[in-house]
């Protein structure tokens, strides 16, 4: 399991990649696209068009993924044996940067389509019922981890707020500058928890201190950390990777 | 040469428009795969290597990652009907069989030593491996990238390769063995250019040894 991390890439070897997602060099790659057109014959060289039809194709995998979903078939679980040590940091700065965050001041904003909007701290969490799971976290980049989470049932959560949950999307925005968002499906599934504990701890600073979103049934990107607000809508909030191209619903 | 109207005795379409069609939009498709699939593999190497950027597309992760979901669906789409034609139509049936180890032997040798002579339209045992073995590799690079995109709602499929990580590692190998095919595809098309134009026209100078069947002049 060791190995794996040798694999990852520091975030330093991602800082020209980041560079280039600013300077919105987004689906484009001109000498490959150069080379596919002078394969297919096709004219490629407008590259406006073939990022449409490229952001058109993962909308349509959303779809496609809302509709594979089975919103009661669980995600595989795994023995405490085989959680990955040390687990992989990942995030779109270095673990020296994740935001230092005071618990006894926390607080969890809540917002939109619910009928409670109260805030809440990390005491108030705690007294809810909790879950645990250890289930394999896959990350949009290939690798993949294993790990255990335990917190409250989003469900649970969204029923204490009274969320509408016909509503269409549940928004995070993080202490990190982080925002996603998912489904109401997924929000619903059994196994999507409001984290408190990383293994027999609390979340630890770099693995999102205090409250992160565990959600096996979707990447790790869509598992947002140092969560310090959550709205329900019907307008898609998108998300800090999603706004840049990484499909929207990205299930696994 | 004939031209569409007036058939000429003399030649015979040896490719139907149907498999020349799914030929090229396949070719395109694989190049769209292989590139961008790549660019993927690069974000977390499973190997001590990655592949050189200009071989890559999408740009980054996102771009590649949708390029792959993208074509994908083309893949797919043009390989069913090229597979439900192949059965329906008794094109697996005509050129792919019988595959006997004897000939198959026998063929190998001769292509080995350079002995062995091209016939427009027909398939030699070697050929027909090939092409047998490509199709099963075109079902597994298939079944074990389900099972990488989806390894919770196609737990099913993902557990036949052993879950996840194995898959990747299947899908890696399923992809190395299609681009081994392709390069002595686009080898042997070096070798004897005279197999390039007929992929396009579908048409094929007569061979005074083969004789054509109705079906094949039909299609």
């Amino acid at each position: 399991m060791s190995d794996k991390k040798k694999n990852l890439p520091k975030n330093s070897e991602l800082q020209p990649d980041l560079v280039q997602l600013q300077r919105r060099l987004f689906l484009r790659s001109g000498l490959s696209l150069g080379a596919l057109s002078l394969l297919s014959g096709c004219n490629l060289q407008d590259g406006d068009q073939v990022d449409k039809v490229l952001w058109a194709m993962s909308r349509w995998n959303d779809r496609v993924q809302a509709m594979l979903f089975r919103p009661s078939h669980l995600a595989p679980t795994y023995p405490a044996s085989m959680i990955t040590k040390p687990f992989p940091f990942n995030a779109f700065y270095d673990a020296d940067s994740a935001p230092e965050i005071d618990g006894d001041t926390y607080k969890l904003e809540v917002s939109g389509l619910v009928r409670d909007k109260r805030s809440w701290n990390l005491a108030q969490l705690r007294a809810l019922p909790q879950a645990s799971q250890i289930t394999r976290h896959i990350c949009i980049e290939g690798w993949s981890a294993i790990g255990q989470w335990s917190g409250v049932p989003f469900r649970t959560f969204l029923a204490h707020i009274g969320a509408d949950t016909t509503a269409k999307y549940v928004g995070f925005k993080c202490a990190d500058r982080y925002y996603s968002s998912i489904d109401m499906a997924t929000a619903l599934h059994p196994q999507t928890i409001l984290a408190l504990d990383f293994g027999q701890e609390p979340l630890p600073t770099e693995y999102g201190y205090p409250l992160k979103l565990r959600v096996p049934t979707k990447l790790g990107f869509k598992n947002p950390k140092h969560i310090a607000a959550i709205f329900v809508t019907n307008e898609n909030p998108g998300g800090y990777w999603e706004d840049q191209g990484y499909n929207w619903f990205s299930g696994s | 040469m004939a031209t569409a109207d007036q058939p000429d005795s003399r030649v015979r379409i040896i490719h139907p428009l149907l498999v020349r069609v799914v030929h090229w939009i396949n070719a395109f498709a694989i190049v769209c795969m292989v590139m961008s699939g790549w660019a993927i593999y690069n974000a977390s190497p499973l190997f001590g290597f990655d592949f050189p950027r200009w071989a890559t597309l999408g740009g980054w992760l996102g771009g590649a990652i949708a390029w792959h979901l993208a074509a994908m669906w083309l893949l797919v789409a043009n390989g069913l009907i090229y597979v439900g034609y192949g059965f329906l139509a008794g094109h697996f049936r005509r050129h792919f069989l019988p595959l006997r180890p004897r000939d198959l032997l026998r063929d190998a040798k001769d292509a080995l030593a350079f002995r062995l002579a091209h016939q427009p339209g027909i398939y030699n045992a070697v050929q027909r491996l090939m092409y047998i073995v490509v199709l099963l590799l075109g079902v597994l690079v298939v079944a074990s990238g389900l099972s990488i995109w989806k390894p919770v709602q196609l737990d099913g499929l993902a557990s036949l390769f052993g879950g996840y990580d194995t898959a990747r590692r299947v899908h890696f190998i399923a992809m190395a063995g299609i681009v081994a095919f392709v390069a002595v595809h686009l080898a042997l098309v070096l070798i004897v250019p005279s197999t390039l134009l007929p992929m396009l026209t579908g048409r094929a100078p007569r061979h005074s040894r083969n004789k054509t069947s109705k079906q094949e002049q039909q299609a």
